[in-house]
């Protein structure tokens, strides 16, 4: 089984709000730190995998953020563009205004034109191998879907035409273990862990796209451990032992101790959500959650520290 | 304003913001509180529930009709009711069709044609027109006193505002009149032709003779869709109208919901309420504990004897004792940080015209009507 960074595209997907930016992101940090030329795209166009490196880039032509790490926004009207300049050699007409407004129109209504020019893109730069590898920060959930699979059902309804065609390379691509990967994201809370349980079935079902690893993302640190425990339950039961001694006076005493309770009972809860992740047949890679000053950068160092323990690489 | 002003004074209160912050709860509770608190009549409308919610509510299919939620368990006083909608965007698709067309024939060619089932799911707007569809649909039958809408999760937590005006753009564009007939159509005819060439190649004649009947036919039913797009945008405008916006103090969807606020008072909407959720608690921001747990850590070691000194069960445990001490100093901190964080991304979403619900942490996860009611009496407070 090829190591997940040793691989040409991996794609991040997962429920909104589980932190699938900042995992895509740590990824390609982690990878260029080991010496990869990472290409780091978003598909949603909203500049929040530039934020992570403190940049407000919004564009389609990569940008290096980074050595070696270079991230860009999709636009499959752009996509589009590039594609015809480089194989049906068609004059560049393709500017805004009139042609803009019909392929908005036309790729919103024929079904799977976005998704395929938004997967061909991102194979055509696996297969040009300017980058070592390419990370998507894909989707959440149901539209990833409809990306992986474009390949396959394009077919359906697009019966003639080069475009069929085409994707029988981009097809072999995807489905091969050795250069894809897919990462699904989650934090350890019941609704994020029941999306999972379902789009890892889905993932499975209607594409042919290689599993890697599911990601669980703020993953609280277990407070006390072993003989640890017996001793804070008394103290906590036993309160008024404390009272008077350094720190504990009255109310700021309640709030020590009700910090302490609060954690361990969100950490048991997160616990039974993480059990629930072992029915997956898929390595769990864990996330703790970031306490330090919140700000995009350190969040995915800390997140990048700790891809690369679990990773071991 | 609170929230009882707010929900005595709506009609209609929209739940807007973006994906994972609880938004499908929270529109739950805000019914609850409404039809329990209030007396009123109200129809919650959701079209993305996680099974979870709609096993609270006893819906157990999706459909486009409403279900009563059986209120007695927990409010056996109340004369308010509480009914319940999850939409169906391809049933609800289908519905339309059949009242805007001309006739039987134009709607089973319509349904017939293989591109009408995936344009009306994957348009990335269906979910969205549909929900305000609906919601013009529901709101002009006059059933209930007051009908609260969670709206679809999006890329952008604003871009169900724009599903109306989209759909009315649509049919009136000169883009529609040349997909209809390019060979007719004099706008487009100098860029007509390398369009054509470039769609032809790519995506075959064939898809695009489909698209060409679909439209036309489509374009029977333009005067319905557009005069039914105004009706939903004078609705949102109204002044019985209220925007709610749901976050968490998380950065990402803290901006959202930012974003929208903003993008609402632009549009002249009322955005008159918010809920924060997953709060940490307030003792956390404490300065006097933020320093009492920096000298339980500080002076752990000699604490920790005085404790082997006073406990009989924790004679001769002093270390762990102080392990434990130096862990509850440790653990308020980092809580502390996050605290502090939170409250930093609080600043600025708040002001004097919304009514703000602070939830904390643990009343999100929601499994039953009782559930949802505590949930709302954090919103009601």
């Amino acid at each position: 089984m090829t190591p997940l960074l040793r691989r040409k595209l991996v794609v991040v997907t997962g429920k909104g709000g589980t932190g699938k930016t900042t995992i895509a992101a740590a990824l390609a940090k982690l990878a260029a730190q080991q010496g990869s030329r990472v290409l780091l795209c978003e598909i949603d166009k909203t500049g929040d995998v530039a934020r992570c490196f403190d940049s407000t880039y919004l564009g389609f032509e990569p940008r290096e953020v980074e050595p070696g790490l270079f991230v860009m926004s999709m636009d499959t009207e752009k996509a589009l563009q590039e594609y015809l300049q480089l194989n049906l050699k068609l004059p560049f007409v393709l500017r805004m205004g009139p042609f803009s407004k019909a392929f908005d129109f036309v790729a919103t209504a024929a079904p799977g034109v976005r998704e395929i020019l938004t997967m061909g893109k991102l194979c055509w730069d696996v297969k040009r191998e300017f980058y070592d590898i390419v990370i998507v920060d894909a989707p959440s959930t149901g539209h990833v879907i409809a990306q992986l699979a474009s390949a396959d059902s394009i077919g359906e309804l697009v019966s003639v035409g080069p475009l069929v065609g085409q994707t029988a390379w981009m097809r072999e691509i995807l489905r091969d273990p050795n250069r894809t990967g897919v990462v699904v994201t989650t934090t350890p809370e019941e609704t994020p862990v029941s999306e999972t349980l379902d789009l890892v079935t889905s993932l499975r079902v209607d594409t042919g796209s290689p599993l890697a690893a599911v990601v669980v993302n703020r993953v609280l640190p277990e407070l006390f451990v072993r003989d640890e425990i017996a001793v804070f339950d008394e103290l906590e039961a036993n309160r008024m032992l404390l009272e008077g001694m350094e720190g504990f006076v009255a109310h700021d005493s309640d709030a020590i101790f009700d910090a302490a309770v609060l954690a361990s009972t969100l950490r048991r809860t997160q616990v039974e959500h993480m059990d629930r992740l072992q029915q997956i047949d898929l390595p769990l890679v864990f996330v703790p959650q970031s306490f330090g000053d919140g700000s995009p950068s350190s969040v995915l160092s800390e997140a990048s520290l700790s891809l690369a323990a679990e990773l071991d690489q | 304003m609170t929230f009882r002003d707010l929900l005595s004074e709506s009609g209609v209160v929209v739940v807007a913001g973006s994906g994972g912050v609880g938004k499908t709860s929270s529109a739950a509770a805000v019914a609850i509180g409404a039809a329990t608190q209030l007396d009123r009549k109200v129809l919650v409308m959701t079209i993305d529930p996680a099974r979870r919610l709609a096993d609270s509510l006893g819906l157990d299919s999706v459909g486009n009709h409403p279900v009563e939620v059986d209120l007695t368990r927990v409010a056996a006083t109340s004369n308010g009711r509480l009914h319940a909608v999850m939409l169906d965007t391809k049933q609800s698709w289908d519905e339309l069709v059949s009242r805007h067309a001309p006739d039987a024939k134009t709607s089973e060619k319509i349904f017939r044609n293989p591109l009408y089932r995936s344009i009306t799911e994957r348009f990335v707007q269906s979910h969205d027109y549909i929900a305000m569809e609906r919601l013009y649909s529901f709101h002009k039958e006059g059933d209930f006193d007051l009908i609260v809408i969670d709206t679809p999760p999006a890329a952008h937590a604003v871009d169900f505002l724009e599903a109306p005006s989209r759909m009315a753009d649509f049919f009136d564009s000169k883009l529609l009149k040349f997909l209809v007939a390019p060979s007719r159509s004099t706008w487009m005819s100098v860029t007509s032709k390398p369009f054509l060439q470039i769609a032809d190649r790519l995506l075959g004649r064939n898809l695009l003779e489909e698209m060409s009947e679909f439209f036309t036919l489509l374009e029977s039913m333009r005067p319905g869709f557009i005069e039914r797009a105004m009706e939903v945008q004078r609705l949102l405008a109204a002044e019985t109208t209220s925007f709610v916006t749901v976050t968490t103090l998380e950065p990402a969807p803290r901006a959202e919901a930012m974003a929208l606020m903003e993008e609402l008072a632009r549009r002249g909407l009322h955005s008159r309420g918010l809920v924060l959720n997953r709060l940490l608690p307030s003792y956390l921001t404490s300065v006097s504990a933020i320093d009492a747990a920096r000298s339980v850590g500080h002076d752990s070691a000699e604490t920790a004897r005085r404790v082997g000194e006073t406990s009989v069960a924790l004679k001769g445990k002093e270390e762990l004792v102080e392990q434990v001490l130096n862990e509850l100093s440790a653990n308020f901190d980092r809580f502390a940080s996050l605290a502090r964080h939170e409250n930093e991304q609080r600043r600025g979403l708040e002001s004097a015209s919304l009514a703000v619900a602070a939830v904390p942490w643990f009343e999100s996860d929601l499994h039953d009507v009782e559930g949802l009611l505590r949930l709302s009496e954090k919103i009601w407070q």
